[in-house]
C-alpha cells in the first residue's frame, strides 16, 4: 500500500461508531460480583420456578470448576468476573401491556438505532421484532398475529412463565452446561433473550428478528435464545445488536439454541454491530457467543447467516449437529475485523446421520491492524455413511499490517465421506480500486463495492430487508479504508 | 480541451516519459502509435492519475484546469475516461450496479440528482445496442470471466454510458475480432462531437480505417517523436519503427 492508503487506513481508525450513545434511564441494577446470592437474586427477579434455579446453581458450580480456554488465535483477555454486574434492568413497570407503559426515552433509543417498536410502523408485518435492553426484553411485536397459527414468540423470561414445559424440555440440550466455561457462565446468570416455537407443519408467517442493545455500564448480557421448530416447521429469524461507547470492555456471553425436528428448517441470520473499541483497542465488547443447532429429526435443515463488524473481540462458532438422516447443515459468514479487532470464528460440523451434508462459506476481511481467523471443525462420525461438506474460507486483506489465518479441522470416521475444502487469500487490488476511481466512484465507496462484491455468496443468504442493511454496514464499517 | 506540456514521469524511479508535448483540441481524434514499452500506456495513466506513476516535470491542462492537481475520480468526474488495455475483473460486482454509482457520482459532482431508475435503463438499453453489448454480460460480475474480447468491449459500452468528454482508448482494438473491430469503432464515431477529443493507441493501421483520426502521433522512447495525419499511420505499417528509431536515435546522438 502506498503512504496515500496509509493515510486513509488511518483515517478510518477515526471513523466514528454510529451506535455509540448511551441512554439515560433509571436501572435496577443487581451488585457487582459472581456467587450463588447472584444467581439466587436474577432468578427470583425473574420470578422464575424452583426447577430452573436449581439448573442455574448446578451451571455455576460447573462454571467455578472450569478453566480458560488456551486454544485461541489471539491473547485471551483478563476478565475478571468479580467485577461484573450480572443483572440490570430499566426500572419500570412489572409488566408491559402496550407500547405507551415503555419509557419513552427507552422507545427513541430503540427509533435511534432504526428499530421500529411501534407495530404500525413496520413494514407491512414481514418483521416481528423482540427489542432486549440490558438485561430484559422491552417488546415484542406482533406477538397475537403470530399466535394466530400458534406461533409462540417472546422474551425467554415470559417462555419460562408461560410455557415452562417447552422451555425444560429442550433448554441446554443442544449446548450442554459443560460446553465451554462461557456456556456454563450464561447458564448460571443468563437474564432475557428470546423464545421460539413453531407448531408442526407452520410456516412462520414473517422473519422474526430480536434486537439486543447494551446499555448501562459494567454489566455483561448475557442472554438466552431458544429455537425449536417441530415436524414440518420453518422459520427464518435475525438478531441485531449494538452498543454504546464506552472505555471498559463488556463481556456478551450468550448462548443460542435451535432445534429443527423431522422435515423442520430453521434459517438464523445474525448481524452483530457490538461497539468495536476506538482505534487504539480501548473499550469494546467481548462478544463470547455459543450457537448451535440441532438437526435432530430426518432432512431437517439449520442455516446460520452471520455477518460480524463489530466487537473488540468475537469468539464464536455457530455449529449443526447433523442428528437425523439427510439432514443439512449451512454456515455462511462475513467476518470484517479493522483497527485492532480480533475474530476468531467458524464453525463445527457434526455429521452423525446418514447422507447428511454441510456447506462451509466464509469470507473474512482484514484491515489495519486487526486479526481475522477461520476456525472449522467438521466431523464425521462412524455412522455417518455417505455424509459430505463442502467448505470455502477466502480472506481478504486491506492494508499490509493486518492478519487472515485459518485452521480447519477435519475428524473423519467414516470412509465414505467426501469432504471437499478450498482456501484463497487475496488483497484488494490497487488495480481494482484504480478501474473504479478511473469511472468517478469514490474510493471510499469503490472498497465498499470491492467488499460487497466479495461477500455477495454470504450477503444473498440474508432476508432481502437485512441485506441491504449489511451491505451498508460493511461499507461503512470500511469508510477511508484504502485510497 | 487537453494540453500536455513538457510532461515527465517515472514509475518506481525509472523515467518513461521524457518531455512529452500534446495539444488536443475539442472535436478532435488523435491517433498514438509506438513501438512496444515506449510508454504509451503510461501516458495513459499517468492522464487518468494512476498512484504509482509519479509526475516529475510538466503540465497537465483539460480546458484550463490543472488536471495533475485531481485525484483520479475527480479526473473521472472532469471527463476524462480510459479505455484499459487490460481491464481488470472485480468478482461480485454487478456491472450495472456499478455503472449506476459511477454515472451517479458524476452526476452528483456536477450537482446533478441521481438518475431515475428508468431513465438510467433506458440509457443502458441504447448503448447496448450502439456497441452491441450482450445483455447479459451487462448484468454480470465486471468483466468476471469475460473473455479478452468481450472486456474489450466493455469497456466501450462503460464510454458510451458515462459519455465522457475525453477518451483514451488504450489498444482497444486488439483482441477484438474483425466484426467487434467494426462495431466498436462505428459506437466510437456515433459518440464523437463536437465537444469530446478521443486519444486511440494502437498499433494497427487497421482500427484507423474504422475510427479516422485527425492527427497521427509516433511515441518514441518517452516523446512524441513525429506528428502528421493519417497518411503516417500507413507509412509505419509499410516500414516499421526502425526508420523513426533510426532518425531519432541520430538526433539524439547529435
Ligand atoms: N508499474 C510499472 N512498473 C515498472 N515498470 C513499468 C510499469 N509500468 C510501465 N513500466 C515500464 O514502462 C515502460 C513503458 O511501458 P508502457 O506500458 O507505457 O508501454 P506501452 O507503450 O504501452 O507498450 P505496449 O505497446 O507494449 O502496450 C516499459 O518499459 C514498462 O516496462
Ligand atoms: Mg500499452
Amino acid at each position: 500500500m502506498s503512504t496515500k492508503d496509509d493515510e486513509l487506513l488511518r483515517e478510518l481508525a477515526l471513523e466514528e461508531y454510529k451506535y455509540g450513545f448511551t441512554t439515560d434511564i433509571e436501572m435496577d441494577i443487581a451488585p457487582k460480583g459472581l456467587t450463588e446470592d447472584t444467581v439466587r437474586l436474577i432468578s427470583a427477579k425473574k420470578n422464575e420456578p424452583e426447577w430452573l434455579l436449581e439448573w442455574r446453581l448446578k451451571a455455576l458450580r460447573h462454571f467455578f470448576k472450569m478453566e480458560m480456554p488456551a486454544w485461541q488465535n489471539f491473547e485471551h483477555p483478563e476478565v475478571d468476573f468479580q467485577d461484573i454486574s450480572y443483572y440490570a434492568a430499566p426500572k419500570a413497570k412489572p409488566k408491559l401491556n402496550s407500547l405507551d407503559e415503555v419509557d419513552p426515552e427507552l422507545l427513541s433509543t430503540f427509533e435511534k438505532l432504526g428499530i421500529p417498536l411501534d407495530e404500525q410502523k413496520v413494514l407491512a408485518g414481514v418483521v416481528a421484532v423482540d427489542a432486549v435492553f440490558d438485561s430484559v426484553s422491552v417488546k415484542t411485536t406482533f406477538r397475537e398475529k403470530l399466535k394466530e397459527q400458534g406461533v409462540i414468540f417472546c422474551s425467554f423470561g415470559e417462555a419460562v412463565q408461560e410455557h415452562p414445559e417447552l422451555v425444560k424440555q429442550y433448554l441446554g440440550t443442544v449446548v450442554p452446561q459443560t460446553d465451554n466455561i462461557y456456556a456454563a457462565l450464561n447458564s448460571a446468570v443468563f437474564s432475557d433473550g428470546s423464545f421460539v416455537y413453531i407448531p408442526k407443519g407452520v410456516r412462520c408467517p414473517m422473519e422474526l428478528s430480536t434486537y439486543f442493545r447494551i446499555n448501562a455500564e459494567n454489566t455483561g448480557q448475557f442472554e438466552r435464545t431458544l429455537i425449536i421448530a417441530d415436524e414440518g416447521a420453518y422459520v427464518s429469524y435475525l438478531e441485531g445488536c449494538t452498543a454504546p461507547m464506552r472505555d471498559e470492555n463488556q463481556l456478551h456471553a450468550a448462548v443460542v439454541e435451535l432445534v429443527a425436528l423431522k422435515d423442520a428448517e430453521i434459517k438464523y441470520s445474525t448481524v452483530q454491530n457490538w461497539y468495536p473499541g476506538d482505534k487504539d483497542g480501548k473499550g469494546g465488547i467481548y462478544n463470547f457467543v455459543t450457537k448451535r443447532g440441532l438437526c435432530k429429526g430426518d432432512n431437517s435443515k439449520i442455516s446460520w447467516t452471520q455477518v460480524e463488524t463489530g466487537s473488540a473481540i468475537t469468539w464464536k462458532y455457530p455449529g449443526v449437529i447433523l442428528k437425523g438422516d439427510h439432514s443439512v447443515g449451512e454456515f455462511y459468514s462475513v467476518a470484517l475485523t479493522r483497527n485492532r479487532q480480533l475474530a476468531d470464528t467458524g464453525t463445527k460440523m457434526v455429521h452423525l446421520g446418514k447422507n447428511t451434508r454441510s456447506k462451509i462459506v466464509s469470507k473474512g476481511i482484514s484491515a489495519g491492524v486487526s486479526h481475522n481467523s477461520y476456525r472449522g471443525l467438521v466431523k464425521i462420525g462412524p455412522g455417518a455413511e455417505n455424509a459430505r461438506n463442502f467448505t470455502q474460507c477466502d480472506s481478504l486483506l486491506i492494508g499490509d499490517r493486518c492478519g487472515a489465518h485459518t485452521f480447519p479441522y477435519i475428524e473423519s470416521r467414516n470412509k465414505t465421506a467426501t469432504l471437499e475444502h478450498e482456501a484463497t487469500t487475496s488483497k484488494i487490488g490497487e488495480d481494482q480500486l484504480f478501474y473504479l476511481t478511473q469511472r468517478g466512484i469514490d474510493p471510499e465507496k469503490a472498497v465498499g463495492l470491492i467488499v460487497n462484491g466479495y461477500a455477495k455468496e454470504v450477503l444473498n443468504q440474508l432476508p432481502m430487508e437485512f441485506a441491504v442493511e449489511a451491505q451498508k454496514l460493511l461499507a461503512i464499517s470500511l469508510e477511508g479504508s484504502v485510497g | 480541451m487537453l494540453s500536455i506540456r513538457n510532461l515527465h514521469a517515472s514509475v518506481e524511479d525509472k523515467a518513461i516519459l521524457k518531455g512529452l508535448d500534446l495539444e488536443v483540441k475539442a472535436g478532435e481524434v488523435h491517433a498514438i502509435m509506438g513501438p512496444n514499452g515506449s510508454g504509451k500506456s503510461t501516458l495513459g495513466n499517468v492522464l487518468a492519475g494512476r498512484e504509482s506513476y509519479e509526475v516529475t516535470e510538466g503540465e497537465v491542462l483539460l480546458d484550463g484546469k490543472d488536471l495533475l492537481d485531481l485525484a483520479p475520480e475527480d479526473r473521472a468526474r472532469e471527463g476524462v475516461f480510459l479505455a484499459f488495455q487490460y481491464p481488470v475483473e472485480i468478482p461480485g460486482v454487478s456491472n450495472i450496479n456499478f455503472l449506476k454509482t459511477a454515472l451517479n457520482e458524476i452526476r452528483e459532482y456536477k450537482g446533478l440528482p441521481p438518475m431515475e431508475a428508468r431513465d438510467f435503463l433506458n440509457r443502458v438499453k441504447e448503448k447496448q445496442k450502439l456497441v452491441e453489448f450482450d445483455a447479459k454480460l451487462a448484468n454480470r460480475s465486471l468483466n468476471e470471466g469475460f473473455s479478452g474480447g468481450e472486456k474489450k468491449r466493455n469497456e466501450i459500452f462503460q464510454l458510451a454510458m458515462l459519455d465522457p468528454k475525453l477518451a483514451i482508448l488504450d489498444e482497444t482494438d486488439s483482441g477484438l475480432d474483425i466484426d467487434a473491430l467494426r462495431i466498436v469503432a462505428r459506437g466510437v464515431n456515433q459518440l464523437r462531437s463536437k465537444d469530446n477529443a478521443f486519444i486511440v493507441i494502437t498499433h494497427y493501421q487497421r482500427l484507423l480505417e474504422y475510427i479516422v483520426p485527425d492527427f497521427v502521433h509516433v511515441l518514441y522512447n518517452g516523446r512524441i517523436v513525429r506528428s502528421g495525419t493519417k497518411e503516417l499511420a500507413l507509412e509505419l505499417e509499410e516500414k516499421g519503427y526502425d526508420w523513426i528509431k533510426e532518425t531519432v536515435d541520430a538526433e539524439g546522438a547529435v
